[in-house]
């Protein structure tokens, strides 16, 4: 790892003012990506400003008909939440099969959002649910928030401090984990939201990132609710393999392929639920 | 550098670091306690697992500034100081969990963190699954999976 200087922010305002005066600071939580990638050379900020012990970025609560997490708030702590557990447990289920246990406990939801892997688990959430991202100056809609793989709507220096995930009626997610790094070859998070709209966020296939399957969400609107109906909504539909990420680990078309059978997976979790 | 203070296995310590040093560089070269172990470097084996404030984390992907004011336990710091062994230790040695030990510090580490978790719900498919960031690769696991039920019984009876 190169040099570098670190900062333990206490307040919002203590992170934003340390980062205005870096040379090129990066702001880290858990450092479950952030830290293996400046071992590996491939980031080499020059201060790490570490908001994962401010107060205010930490912890669960609910307001009306959404349930709004901390973005500090680790994976375990998401997982193992009675709130969420009780309001959108396909989310708490999520969380617990982001990366191991180890990981879980000091990986931080804002950290995975604002570094948008194109293979990381929560972006599907955070746009299926379509959840809103309040940052220490504004709100984001999800549909705004992810631009490109690895790349958001987020400012220089601005930093996330919460997430509202407004309740749907349900949710699931089915993931294919890569067996080495539990990271997502595909993720498919499937949600009907409140007012009735069917949601399909994809994650680890786009070559953009996460992205939203709208010709899938079109096929499950209104057919969720009978499970032979649900079961066939699918049929037939595939994404555009043109679209997809090709790497060591699988081709685009597999990836497709994954897509398709992931959601079918997600539909039927449903049902169950 | 940054001067960093820290409970390890008890005991109170400080000393200073160049602020990437990681934890495990802390605990391993600083403190001389080799029994936290550096497989991948990677994130992926899970023989560098400690507690950090009763929590089982990978001491590779943390800088030790990380965890200035925190409680650590290693393997060194799990038994008490009477001579016996953990009851995981116990429960690897007794079950045959090990062969090359090398990633049996970190195992013992995540086993006791699960353990604590789960307690009594803990069942053979949870341990395997609790098991997903540690890897071995002498036993196949089926021993060390053996070892942590018997622990796991043990622990909360």
């Amino acid at each position: 790892m190169y040099d570098v200087s670190y900062t333990r922010a206490k307040t919002i305002p203590g992170a934003l003012e340390v980062f205005g005066n870096g040379d090129d600071p990066k702001y880290v939580a858990g450092g479950q990506t952030l830290i293996p990638t400046m071992k590996a050379r491939l980031a080499a900020p020059s201060e790490l400003i570490d908001v994962s012990k401010i107060e205010d970025l930490i912890g669960i609560c609910e307001d009306g008909d959404l349930v709004i997490i901390g973005a500090g708030t680790t994976h375990a702590a998401v997982h193992d939440n009675a709130l969420v557990k009780a309001r959108i447990p396909g989310l708490a289920a999520l969380a617990g099969l982001i990366g191991d246990p180890m990981v879980r406990h000091r990986g931080t939801l804002g950290g995975s959002v604002a570094n948008n892997d194109p293979s990381a688990d929560y972006p599907a959430a955070v746009l299926g649910l379509n959840a809103t991202l309040r940052t220490d100056r504004r709100d984001v809609a999800a549909d705004d928030f992810f631009v490109d793989m690895f790349e958001t709507d987020l400012e220089e220096d601005e930093l996330i401090t919460a997430i509202a995930f407004p309740v749907p009626r349900r949710c699931a997610y089915a993931k294919f984990p890569n067996p080495a790094s539990r990271y997502a070859m595909v993720g498919v998070l499937v949600a009907e939201l409140a007012e009735g709209d069917v949601r399909v966020a994809v994650t680890g296939a786009g070559a953009s990132g996460v992205f939203r399957w709208t010709e899938a969400e079109g096929a499950l609107q209104g057919r969720l609710d009978d499970a032979q109906q649900a079961a066939s909504a699918l049929d037939g539909l595939s994404v555009d393999g043109d679209e997809m990420l090709e790497d060591m680990h699988g081709s685009a078309e597999y990836r497709a392929h994954l897509v398709s059978v992931m959601a079918r997976r997600a539909v039927a979790q449903l049902q169950q639920g | 550098m940054t001067q960093i203070s820290m409970t390890v296995n008890g005991k109170a310590v400080s000393a200073d670091v160049e602020d990437r040093t990681l934890l495990v560089t802390f605990i391993r070269e600083h403190l001389g306690l080799t029994g936290t172990h550096v497989g991948c470097e990677t994130s992926q084996c899970g023989a560098c697992t400690l507690h950090l404030d009763g929590q089982a984390v990978k001491s590779c992907s943390m800088l030790a500034v990380m965890a200035e004011g925190a409680s650590v336990t290693t393997i060194e710091g799990l038994a008490p100081e009477d001579g016996r062994l953990h009851p995981v230790q116990e429960a690897f040695r007794e079950h045959h969990g090990l062969q090359c030990g090398y990633c049996t510090p970190g195992m013992i580490m995540s086993a006791t963190d699960m353990i604590w978790r789960y307690g009594k719900a803990l069942n053979e498919d949870i341990i395997r699954e609790q098991l997903e960031g540690n890897l071995c690769r002498c036993t196949g696991y089926q021993n060390i999976v053996r070892a942590i039920e018997a622990a796991a019984e043990e622990m909360t009876a």
